[in-house]
């Protein structure tokens, strides 16, 4: 029990979670308003798929604690979500979905 | 015999039914990750329509994911109020995660059914097959949830649930927010960036 304790922190608060709440709820609507404003559409999938990915890494780091917990937890979420991502990034290339160049 | 008892842990000193979960989580984001990868490589490739832009709904689908961000919260809230030995709480935020999650497959239910009845099934076309795959895989996702909260809500209102159990409530929250993430791709992949 007491490497159990050396390992793994404690959790947020509850304050810290209401925010995490509010950030969230912030990036889904900008989400949605960029997705409606004519003005971003040249930069839409950046812009998207960036407003996504932080919004994944903020659930995963404070409401899955992966930034407290172990990092062995970390990489063994991690190395499975890195082959995935190649995987896609693979078979998209590969069906020409995504190009290099042009 | 007490839970303490029965706990193990790794050589490492973690938790090893945590480190399983992590692992299955893992195994989780290669089959999601295959099922965006096929949706993605047959979209604009169907020969007929109904197409994502003329059917996709996407102020419905803001409210559910909204919805589905909220049920997240109440999560690390019951598992704050169970560490707390706060059981009162406990009980109304794991009842209030499975009535977000009943919520969101409402709207997934209703979704489904308007766009049979726009005459896109699964046969209809490759965006059909691969949307609602992807789509009823992370909705049967929701259905397991929403039951293994309820599993727990009711052994916390017969008193079978207390902070000696946090790291149960803690893995099924690991579930919860797994499928809340894999929404926030689906969301963005699949309804935002739609062609």
């Amino acid at each position: 029990m007491e490497e159990t304790k050396a390992v793994e922190h404690a959790h947020p608060t509850a304050g810290t979670y209401l925010r995490v709440a509010a950030i969230l709820t912030v990036l889904t609507v900008i989400e949605v308003g960029v997705f409606y404003v004519p003005a971003f559409h040249p930069f839409l999938a950046p812009v998207l798929l960036f407003l996504s990915a932080v919004k994944f890494a903020i659930v995963v780091m404070f409401y899955m604690h992966l930034k407290m917990d172990s990092r062995f937890f970390t990489l063994v979420f991690g190395g499975p979500l890195l082959l995935a991502s190649a995987v896609m990034l693979g078979l998209l290339f590969l069906y020409g979905v995504l190009t290099l160049g042009h | 015999m007490s839970h303490a008892a029965t706990t193990h842990h790794t050589s490492m000193g973690l938790d090893s039914r945590k480190m399983a979960f992590w692992a299955f989580i893992g195994s989780e984001c290669l089959l999601f990750g295959t099922l965006i990868s096929t949706y993605l490589i047959y979209q604009g490739r169907s020969v007929s329509g109904p197409t994502p832009g003329e059917i996709l709904n996407i102020p419905v689908t803001s409210i559910s994911t909204f919805d589905l961000l909220m049920s997240s919260l109440w999560m690390v809230l019951a598992l704050a109020a169970v560490q707390r030995g706060d059981m009162k709480w406990a009980k109304v935020w794991l009842l209030g995660v499975a009535i977000g999650g009943a919520i969101f497959l409402g709207f997934q239910v209703y979704e489904f059914t308007s766009f049979v009845h726009e005459g896109l099934t699964l046969k209809t076309n490759l965006f059909g097959a691969t949307f609602f795959v992807l789509t009823g895989t992370h909705g049967a996702h929701v259905t397991v949830g929403v039951l293994w909260m309820l599993t727990l809500w009711y052994r916390a209102m017969r008193g079978k649930l207390g902070p000696q159990h946090a790291v149960t409530v803690e893995i099924a929250g690991l579930y919860w927010h797994f499928v809340d993430v894999v929404w926030i791709a689906i969301f963005t992949l699949v309804y935002l960036l739609h062609k």
